[in-house]
């Protein structure tokens, strides 16, 4: 399978790398810090070298460092919010609120674990409290409910398969078609295919995030793609390209 | 033993990801080589993980980042004048 080997939010050409000046005065202005002098750091999502330096100088008063910090994260903390709010509006609040809860607790921070891990175990947080407060549902009887049911995951059973190609999300309706049936998704394998499938994240810092075990983690997962499988394979068969037609060249 | 297409659908999502180990790997492999069903299933199995996987797919909606660092700026700049 190709997976990228390079995660989002930390490849971009604006943020491939980042130097980090010596520590200096608190920076007052909202003009975002420029690259400049001294050891240049490769900035990744999961880079704790780069991680604990920049937290080391922003608790030291250099506080617009926090942007770059908080850049790789942004993704996962919003598409996690997502699929717990359902709802796009409240998830970027959410997301901002998220983002500014990390930075006032940003000396709590231990290094435990990654810091995307801890800023997702904020946001989920963030969600759960929304949640409760709209009194919509509690996590924990769904999670029970969910997990309790034994559910069918047999897979749609097909004779045979023609690859869609990525090219093939160069049409719209292919991409409501994928976003759709994980939405479609029961929340506890929507959370867990968003964090290893689209943000990649590795299975330990997937059950950090969640706040459940690693097993939990491979479970949900492998029935969540069962889901996928079950509900888009029908559905895909029409965005494979057509066979060769032999004599078309020919004609 | 020979396994069944039961037991490799429950192993598809672990053998996608290379989890399974080398014995139980050799298996579904050899069952694989003769059995069309499973290997559809596993082939669009990860055509859809790879599908979803796609940054086209799921895109942040536009302006949040801005709208996102506008919003710590006056943060830091309340946290820097308190």
């Amino acid at each position: 399978m190709s997976r990228r080997t390079c995660g989002r939010g930390g490849c971009g050409p604006d943020r491939a790398i980042v130097q980090i000046s010596k520590p200096r005065k608190r920076v007052q202005s909202a003009a975002r810090p420029t690259p400049a002098q001294t050891q240049p750091l490769m900035m990744t999502a999961s880079n704790p070298e780069f991680e604990r330096e920049c937290i080391r100088r922003i608790l030291a008063g250099e506080g617009q460092l926090f942007h770059l910090l908080i850049k790789p994260c942004e993704r996962a903390v919003y598409f996690l919010l997502l699929s717990l709010l359902r709802n796009e509006a409240e998830a970027e609040d959410a997301a901002q609120e998220t983002a500014i809860k990390v930075y006032r607790n940003l000396h709590l921070f231990r290094g435990d674990s990654q810091f995307r891990t801890w800023v997702l175990s904020i946001a989920r947080n963030e969600g759960l409290g929304r949640l409760r407060k709209a009194e919509n549902r509690r996590e924990d009887s769904l999670d029970a409910l969910a997990e309790d049911q034994a559910g069918d995951f047999t897979p749609a059973i097909l004779m045979s398969w023609r690859e869609v190609p990525a090219e093939a999300l160069e049409r719209k309706e292919l991409g409501a078609l994928l976003r759709q049936a994980i939405d479609g998704l029961p929340e506890i394998y929507r959370n867990v295919v968003l964090l290893r499938d689209i943000e990649e994240m590795d299975v330990r810092e997937t059950a950090a995030a969640l706040g459940i075990t690693e097993g939990a983690v491979k479970v949900r997962l492998h029935r969540a793609r069962a889901l996928l499988q079950r509900d888009l394979a029908p559905k895909l068969k029409g965005f494979a390209p057509r066979r060769a037609r032999l004599l078309r060249w020919g004609a | 033993m020979r396994i069944d297409c039961k037991h490799v659908w429950e192993h598809i999502s672990a053998y996608i990801d290379g989890e399974v180990d080398a014995g139980l790997r050799a298996e579904i492999d050899r069952h694989l080589e003769t059995c069309e069903i499973c290997s559809a299933v596993l082939d669009s199995t990860r055509n859809v993980v790879v599908l979803v996987a796609d940054e086209r797919v799921f895109e942040l909606p536009a302006g949040f980042s801005e709208r996102l660092h506008a919003r710590l700026d006056e943060e830091l700049e309340t946290a820097g004048s308190s």
